[in-house]
């Protein structure tokens, strides 16, 4: 029941978007999972359930990890937006790479940008990283191929290479 | 449908004055978005209020007749209630169920306004508010008004909120020095789920007998309840009466609960787990040093 | 790989290789079907039945649906066969007159955006009589398949048996339906058919190939003009096996009716309800067991709930029931399986396809036995395991390849199960002296058979191609799918160490139909094994065609091979090793070439007031053959424990008049990081000769095991036996409350937490 999104007049809004400043014309409802892969063509963030229930579109709203599925286009105004392709998840891409977190690949861009938000959280605020908070910061993004090991490894060879302990 | 974006509190009071009485308030879409998306709602008019600052913010306040409150902005999201060093010092309870709304990301989105305001039998903050004695504050253009919050939630997604009002914070009265406090959710998994019961309980204890006691509970009835029956448990010392602490446990949860079947779990469950929850929990509280 | 009697040590397989596709998937950049962009793509949609049984007689249409915006496909739309075509041709592509579940599709609706589509649909509304829909399937009289497997003499065993003091163990054990939940849904987008007739479609989907048979029947034209390219795809776990085809029928014919591509992406609820998944069932044992704790004699029966059409029902109960006796050893086994037909949303493949279902049965049934005689579950199971030279309930001889003794010698010495003093702490009382938690340990030991049953594999005929590219690279040509388990890794690891090139000298293609041969499905774990296999051989042989100096890199000497005017391509087909003989009629012979062998122990701790499990650790212990990628194979074995695991205790499936209850995801409960224990897995190798590297399959294995050991562990703790799964904290309270009464603090008994009713009670 997507077409609902599309009602209303539509409203002018600014994004940063991976670094970039956008300016777009949507309705104000347009879901940002929605701006993000049809109005500026990052098919990177993943449609999964469209209920905010499996974490697969995840995004980073001002450093945050919020679910694009229900953040609408005039809340996501003014915002910085980073999704999986942005330039600087490198470190956690090739952790995720090293360590086998990605099978089928769906959950993985989710669980990237939850990691990067996590991992961000825990420097800023003197958070020591560890399997059980790993463990905790990633239960809003399900996996149905990996059992998770191999994530939650992938999260911590990330962190290690960032010098956190 | 039309979607209407404010910044401030009075632009906000007068959309709602103005407003279709079918309007609804748009916070952090963790539930309104939802149910436009499944179909179950299409409001004629949406005020979204995100952007609305005055809001924010969680204070310690006090005033000629009250000291040491805890005001919270209705748009304090879980993730801010979680982690705030005063509302984890003086509404433990409150923090520990915002800890386990949804997960991580819900936690941004989720506010206290909001999860009070859909007031959904599940809502995992409310039993811990009811708990709390926490009352909710609304404004609109007609003036302020506060209200205890388990008056304010009256029915199965129901509350007191006119049309025109808008609830703009949460009120946590300060709890006695001594009070302990619990909160318990048993969900379909242990994380990103809805409760299949949920229960919160502050309690003063002489001993091992208890004095004081105010306890919550939500999924047992079409709206969280308060455990008024619980009360008959004043006197009681856990250990030595365990036997009509068990009696007034169960007398609660028949008199004070109307847990029904639904695709999460089972009446039958729900009552026995309640009873068996209720029971440990007061124990522990009671006996714990 | 031998060369002049040099055995060469693979540089690759055994070790780990990027998976080609990796770094697109964790940039975002891997394009799975949602994501292609395709220009003037109209959206389409079914409209279904909401009833489960009766005859449709028309529709009503809203005078206010503007038709001119919508193209609408009905039955006789169909240019070819109205024939969903699978295994038995009953179910139509669309259905016209007898509707048998809810969600079955009537017309195909297609519209050039989200809001002309969604009102079209609440516009057209199927009229339909209800007719009465059977859901009980021990109440069915509509059977889909039957099959019994017959050795030595049951009936003679059972007579014996109190004249020799020997026991007789009765259990009835149920599983309820399981759904796939692959984060990525349903989706192709089809494209309006070519001036010569051929239809393209493009997909989330395992099998290429079935996609491809079922558009050629469906619009009557030959293979060849059905093209079938697989998108990246976001799990499939066996839902994406036969419901693709479906998806595809219903995507073209919107195609070729509106003259423009359409792109047909389920949401999550649409998914959740109509899609197939996991046969619910109920198998009854009876055992006769000796003095000695020897299995005598073991009579099965097992019944499978099909749902409204056959599908792939009479495949499932065969797996079904060939694993239904466990991997033990015992003269006299008879065992009598059923799927009949009801009229719930067709049920269809999911990971183990029938084993999981009856190798629940057995494991349970060998606590049962171990329980009821005093012998230690773990030791039961030692004594009466198979090994090499016994032969299975088929009649199959292992020969080779049986790591049975050292699954579980592996598991004993990881976990102590076979010291652990079973049920002898178990207290499912929440008397308030002690706190709520129980600790239990349980264990389950299981096999599965690699590749299509019997004479399958030889009916596929599935083929594997090598190419020469005119660069020197080398490209792997075959159906198997990369849905996430490691294929495109498998195959460059071993097409590399056979042709002893670089992984950069090799590239898998995309399983394109235009392009690449039948390979057979990407099912019954074959990937690695069976089409692996063929891959390894179509290596060896192009390495000796293109001959050169060992010494001179690959591509200079491919490239001089073709310059020569050498022929680059290699095609292989699978032949069946020549000692695998099976007969079809009587069910009897070497059901599969060759088995997997595992053994699980699961660490619970059960809340005794709220009868919440939390699995804290699992152990697994795995005879895989060979890893040619362990990290991949580790991941295999983890993700399907955990889907095992969640089977067990958490994953509620259950439906009403017809309709699954979980129609959203927020209500269809799988597993988070929180539910998940942590993994420790052993891998045994113990090689197949006819496997590439001494490989076998491991896809399916591990959704055999977890569920049994998990409910072996609850019984542990609590000292109930757990006959159904999933055993969900309201169906444990209920049987440990069952004969007690409901007072809080009062003791749980050991009764079963059996349930009479199947499939409505939670």
């Amino acid at each position: 029941m997507k077409a609902v999104f599309d009602e209303g007049d539509p409203i002018e809004i600014t994004l940063v978007v991976n670094g970039e400043r956008r300016v777009l014309r949507v309705p104000p409802l347009r879901r940002l999972l929605d701006v993000l892969r049809e109005d500026l063509r990052l098919t990177g963030s993943k449609e999964g359930c469209g209920e905010g229930e499996c974490g697969a579109c995840t995004v980073l709203v001002d450093g945050e990890a919020q679910l694009s599925c229900l953040v609408p286009a005039c809340q996501a105004d003014g915002s910085k937006v980073a999704t999986v392709e942005a330039a600087d998840l490198t470190p956690i891409q090739d952790a995720f790479l090293a360590e086998g977190g990605a099978q089928c690949g769906i959950c993985t861009p989710g669980m990237i940008v939850t990691t990067r938000a996590w991992l961000d959280a825990c420097e800023r605020d003197g958070t020591q990283v560890t399997w059980e908070g790993a463990r905790e910061a990633l239960a809003g993004n399900l996996c149905r191929c990996t059992g998770y090991g191999k994530i939650l490894a992938s999260v911590l060879r990330a962190a290690a290479a960032r010098n956190l302990s | 449908m039309k979607v209407l974006s404010v910044r401030t509190l009075d632009d906000a009071l007068r959309a709602l004055r103005d407003a279709d009485p079918d309007a609804r308030i748009l916070a952090g879409g963790t539930d309104l978005m939802v149910e436009m998306e499944t179909g179950r709602t299409r409001p004629p008019l949406l005020i979204d209020v995100w952007k609305v600052d005055a809001l924010r913010g969680v204070r310690v306040a006090s005033n000629a007749l009250e000291t040491n409150t805890l005001e919270i902005g209705a748009l304090t999201t879980c993730a801010e209630l979680a982690k705030h060093e005063e509302v984890r010092a003086r509404a433990d309870v409150l923090a520990e169920a915002a800890r386990w709304v949804g997960a991580t990301q819900i936690q941004n989105r989720a506010t206290i306004g909001g999860n009070l305001g859909t007031a959904s039998p599940a809502a995992d903050l409310n039993p811990a508010l009811f708990a709390l004695g926490a009352r909710v504050r609304l404004a609109s253009t007609r003036g302020t008004r506060e209200s205890a919050v388990e008056d304010f939630v009256t029915g199965y997604r129901r509350t007191s909120r006119a049309p025109d009002e808008l609830v703009t914070a949460v009120i946590v009265p300060a709890r006695p020095r001594d009070e302990r406090r619990a909160w318990r959710k048993v969900g379909t998994r242990k994380a990103q789920s809805i409760s299949k019961v949920v229960v919160a309980a502050c309690v003063e204890v002489q001993g091992r007998t208890l004095r004081t006691v105010r306890a919550a509970a939500g999924s047992v009835a079409d709206r969280t309840v308060m455990l008024p029956t619980l009360r008959d448990a004043i006197g009681l010392d856990v250990v030595r009466d365990l036997e009509a602490w068990t009696r007034v446990v169960e007398r609660c949860v028949e008199r004070d609960v109307s847990p029904r079947d639904d695709v999460r779990s089972t009446a039958e469950y729900r009552t026995r787990v309640l009873a068996r929850l209720l029971t440990r929990m007061l124990h522990d509280l009671s006996t714990a040093r | 790989m031998r060369k002049n009697g040099q055995k060469e040590t693979p540089r690759y397989v055994g070790g780990s290789v990027d998976r080609p596709e990796g770094r697109a998937k964790v940039t975002g950049r891997a394009v799975y079907v949602a994501d292609l962009q395709v220009k003037d793509a109209w959206l389409g949609a079914a409209v279904r039945s909401n009833v489960a049984s009766g005859i449709l007689r028309g529709f009503d249409v809203a005078p206010s649906l503007d038709t001119s915006r919508i193209v609408v496909v009905s039955p006789q739309d169909v240019p070819g066969e109205n024939v969903q075509a699978l295994i038995v041709d009953d179910q139509p592509v669309l259905a016209s007159r007898e509707i048998r579940h809810v969600g079955e599709p009537l017309l195909l609706v297609a519209a050039p955006d989200a809001r002309t589509l969604e009102e079209a649909l609440a516009a057209i509304r199927p009229r339909i009589d209800a007719t009465t829909p059977v859901f009980d399937m021990e109440a069915s009289t509509q059977t889909f398949k039957s099959i019994r497997i017959d050795k030595g003499d049951v009936d003679a065993a059972f007579a014996e048996a109190p004249k020799r003091g020997w026991r007789v163990i009765e259990g009835t054990y149920r599983t309820d339906s399981q759904e796939q939940l692959y984060i990525e849904p349903q989706g192709c987008v089809a494209w309006p058919p070519e001036a010569d007739g051929t239809i393209t479609v493009k997909g989330s989907l395992q099998c290429p190939h079935y996609v491809r048979k079922a558009l050629a029947r469906c619009f009557g034209v030959p293979l060849e003009k059905a093209r079938v390219v697989q998108t990246e795809t976001g799990g499939g776990f066996g839902g994406k096996e036969e419901y693709p085809s479906v998806v595809a029928c219903h995507a073209a014919l919107l195609a070729r009716s509106c003259g423009r591509p359409v792109s047909m992406i389920y949401d999550r609820h649409e998914d959740l309800a109509v899609t197939p998944k996991r046969h619910p069932s109920r198998v009854r044992h009876r055992t006769v067991v000796d003095g000695k704790g020897r299995l005598v004699a073991m009579d099965v029966d097992v019944l499978f709930d099909g749902g409204a059409y056959v599908t792939l029902s009479p495949v499932v109960l065969s797996r079904g029931c060939i694993h239904a006796a466990g991997p033990y050893r015992c003269e006299h086994v008879r065992v009598r399986g059923r799927v009949v037909g009801t009229n719930h949303v067709p049920y269809g493949a999911f990971r183990g396809f029938g084993a999981p279902q009856t190798c629940f049965a057995v494991e349970r049934q060998m606590d049962r036995i171990a329980h009821a005689i005093g012998v230690h579950p773990f030791e039961l199971r030692r004594r009466n395991s198979l090994r090499v030279g016994d032969t299975t309930a088929t009649g199959q001889k292992l020969v080779a390849s049986v790591g049975s003794q050292e699954v579980l010698d592996a598991i004993a010495a990881k976990t102590g199960i076979d010291r652990h003093p079973w049920r002898a702490h178990a207290d499912a009382s929440n008397a308030l002296a002690k706190g709520p938690k129980r600790r239990g340990l349980g264990v389950s030991f299981f096999f599965h058979g690699a590749g299509f049953t019997g004479s399958g594999e030889e009916m596929l005929k599935g083929r594997v191609r090598v190419a020469v590219l005119a660069d020197g690279r080398v490209e792997v040509l075959a159906g198997s799918t990369e849905i996430g388990q490691g294929t495109n890794a498998m195959f460059l690891a071993i097409a590399a160490d056979s042709l002893r090139c670089s992984t950069s000298d090799v590239v898998v293609a995309t399983p394109d139909t235009a392009h690449v041969p039948d390979s057979g499905p990407t099912v019954a774990s074959r990937t690695c094994m069976v089409v692996g296999g063929c891959l390894a051989k179509a290596c060896a042989e192009l390495l000796e065609r293109v001959g050169g100096d060992a010494r001179r890199p690959w591509r200079e000497r491919a490239v001089a091979f073709l310059r020569a005017g050498g022929d680059g391509q290699v095609t292989i087909q699978y032949h069946s090793p020549s000692d695998v003989k099976w007969d079809d009629a009587t069910y009897r012979g070497d059901a599969y070439p060759v088995y997997g062998w595992a053994a699980d122990v699961a660490e619970v701790e059960v809340d005794v007031d709220t009868m919440e499990v939390e699995v804290r650790r699992f152990w697994t212990a795995v005879d895989v053959g060979k890893a040619i990628q362990p990290k991949l194979v580790e991941g295999q074995l983890e993700g399907g424990s955990l889907q095992a695991v969640g089977w067990s205790h958490l994953e509620v499936i259950t439906t009403r008049d017809g309709r699954f209850e979980q129609d959203r995801m927020a209500t269809c409960i799988v597993p988070t990081t929180l539910d998940t224990p942590t993994w420790d897995v052993t891998l045994i190798e113990i090689p197949y000769a006819h496997g590439p590297f001494g490989a076998k399959g491991v896809g399916e294995l591990p959704m055999d095991g977890g569920a049994p050991a998990v409910a072996s562990a609850i019984e542990d703790a609590l000292g109930v036996h757990v006959d159904h799964v999933p055993a969900t904290p309201e169906r444990l309270l209920r049987a440990v409350t069952r004969s007690t009464g409901t007072t809080p603090g009062s003791h749980g008994g050991t009764t079963d937490a059996g349930d009479a009713t199947h499939g409505g009670s939670r």
